[in-house]
């Protein structure tokens, strides 16, 4: 005698079902693109013929075509500086998941650690970063380097708090099974803390790099115009004094652009990593 | 199919929580190397509280708790939880390769015997499924599959078919004995179905809620392999209501 499956027992498996495509995308992924875009379209349309049909002066309101212009004209000085947020936000980001995920777990370690410290890190959070930033600045020759810390302290707190929480969120049973089998302390870390974490972990990186992103442009234009750091915010500032409003509105596209693009990366990271197991990336069922 | 030394013996044991709660009350109880004991009671009774003191996850407050040689070296005891329990991020065979990861056993030889576990549960060609993708039923063939891949001496279960329909409880059950026949173990089942012990076991505890303590110990001495015929005989049907009898005087004591 041996033991078989039985065909009641497999058939109420979940099966993924074939959904319908169309060019390589589902009839609801292309209304869930097309839509926004229609709207877009619209709303620039109408724009643009508002400007033209009030005959509004371009230092009050440029319209749509005219900032498509200035982009591409001003591209040399513009791109340079968006490479220069850019670095800042990742190099800012990338210090923010290292520190934050390296915090948490030495929390998930140590309730004692973990009582003394958090509050502090709850209080770099709470203090607005432009209160804070002046005095980086006035510490901090680099500044690069300051941009950087300023960004960090922003982009720092939901990966720890996240993080944090999905290391002590382990399935109470698993804990005992792992217990069970005498696994250590690092074993308990490495198969069960760490994987139990990622979707937190994920989650927080994905606000965290909108924050990086906010708090690079914001320790920008606290730095002011001093001349020495020249990313997308010192544009704004400098076009602004020189009335340049469409290049204002051209870097203002550009910041837009990169957070929607970090969000979209960070998502598709997201996505990727946990499209076997996690409840967020499985597609409804219906 | 005799049965041997006491694999695991429990003298006065008493469990009381942090809250003050008595949970288990001077339990005296031996089980023999190679039986299938139920542990039957109300919810409440303290069955679960027992089974994870003879896991050594909680310690007993008073009494001793003794394991035949080698009783708590890792993989000499294997758990199967009400809920399915698995890793969730990993696929069947690795949740099933992991009591041998955490001891150490290379990679290479773990794939092959947690495979040939996933085999022996009916789960041949699922190794690569993550959990989500199986069913009730499979996902607990899993869990079994990992509680035995180590080749536990003793198997506790607590309560592991409670939550899955009855063709597939049922299912499940037949299997079990197989595996049981099989492999020798022995098989420490908690649950608060009178059927379910009347078919599975060669023993039944009936246990008593307010404190847990244990009230009477009887025998099932219909031979195995069991099946569909057992289910349906006069005897089975004797039994149940014998044990049925003991369920409701432990419970209006």
């Amino acid at each position: 005698m041996s033991v078989v499956l039985s065909s009641n027992e497999a058939a109420t498996a979940v099966e993924e079902h074939a959904e319908r495509k169309v060019l390589g995308l589902t009839p609801d992924a292309w209304l869930r693109i097309l839509m926004p875009t229609l709207i877009g379209f619209l709303a620039l349309a109408a724009w643009e013929w508002a400007v033209q049909a009030k005959g509004i002066p371009n230092y009050i309101l440029p319209g749509p075509i005219e900032i498509g212009r200035t982009l591409l004209a001003d591209w040399g000085t513009l791109s340079g500086s968006l490479l220069i947020t850019l670095q800042i936000t990742f190099a800012a980001l990338f210090v923010a998941a290292l520190l934050g995920l390296a915090l948490a777990v030495l929390f998930a370690q140590s309730r004692i650690i973990e009582l003394s410290l958090f509050p502090y890190a709850v209080i770099l959070q709470v203090t607005p970063i432009v209160a804070i930033a002046p005095l980086i600045f006035i510490w901090v020759d680099d500044i690069r380097i300051a941009l950087l810390i300023c960004a960090w302290i922003v982009a720092f707190f939901p990966i720890l708090s996240n993080t944090t929480l999905g290391l002590n969120s382990a399935d109470h049973n698993l804990v005992d099974l792992f217990r069970l089998y005498r696994a250590n302390r690092w074993q308990v870390l490495r198969y069960l803390r760490l994987p139990t974490a990622m979707p937190y972990f994920l989650a927080g990186l994905r606000i965290s790099g909108g924050l990086a992103l906010i708090g690079a442009i914001v320790a920008e234009f606290v730095a002011g115009t001093g001349g020495r750091a020249s990313g997308l915010a010192y544009r704004i500032l400098e076009a602004g004094y020189q009335l340049k409003i469409p290049r204002m509105f051209a870097s203002l596209v550009l910041i837009s652009v990169t957070g929607i693009a970090i969000f979209l990366a960070l998502s598709l990271i997201s996505h990727l990593a946990l499209r076997h197991w996690h409840e967020s990336a499985m597609k409804e069922r219906k | 199919m005799g049965i041997g030394a006491p694999v695991v013996s429990l003298a006065g044991v008493s469990k009381r929580y942090a809250n003050g709660t008595l949970a288990v009350r001077g339990v005296d109880m031996a089980i023999g190397q190679g039986d299938f004991v139920s542990l039957l009671g109300p919810s409440g009774c303290g069955k679960s509280t027992v089974l994870r003191m003879m896991a050594g996850l909680i310690p007993p407050s008073a009494g001793r708790i003794e394991m035949a040689a080698g009783g708590h070296a890792s993989g000499d005891v294997g758990f199967v939880f009400q809920e399915p329990t698995l890793a969730p991020w990993s696929n069947a065979l690795k949740n099933v390769m992991l009591p041998l990861r955490l001891a150490g056993v290379a990679r290479s030889e773990a794939e092959a015997r947690a495979a040939a576990a996933l085999a022996s549960v009916g789960l041949a060609g699922f190794e690569k499924s993550y959990p989500r993708a199986l069913s009730g039923g499979m996902k607990m063939r899993v869990s079994i599959a990992r509680a035995l891949v180590t080749k536990p001496r003793l198997l506790l279960m607590d309560e592991p078919f409670a939550a899955l329909d009855e063709i597939t409880r049922h299912k499940l059950n037949n299997d079990l004995l197989t595996l049981w026949e099989a492999e020798r173990f022995t098989a420490i089942f908690v649950t608060h179905s009178v059927f379910e012990s009347v078919y599975l076991s060669r023993r039944i505890v009936v246990m008593a809620a307010r404190p847990g303590r244990v009230v009477e110990d009887l025998s099932v001495d219909a031979p195995y392999p069991r099946g569909e015929v057992f289910r349906t005989s006069a005897a089975y049907a004797a039994h149940c209501r014998d044990i049925s009898a003991a369920l409701t005087r432990a419970m209006g004591e």
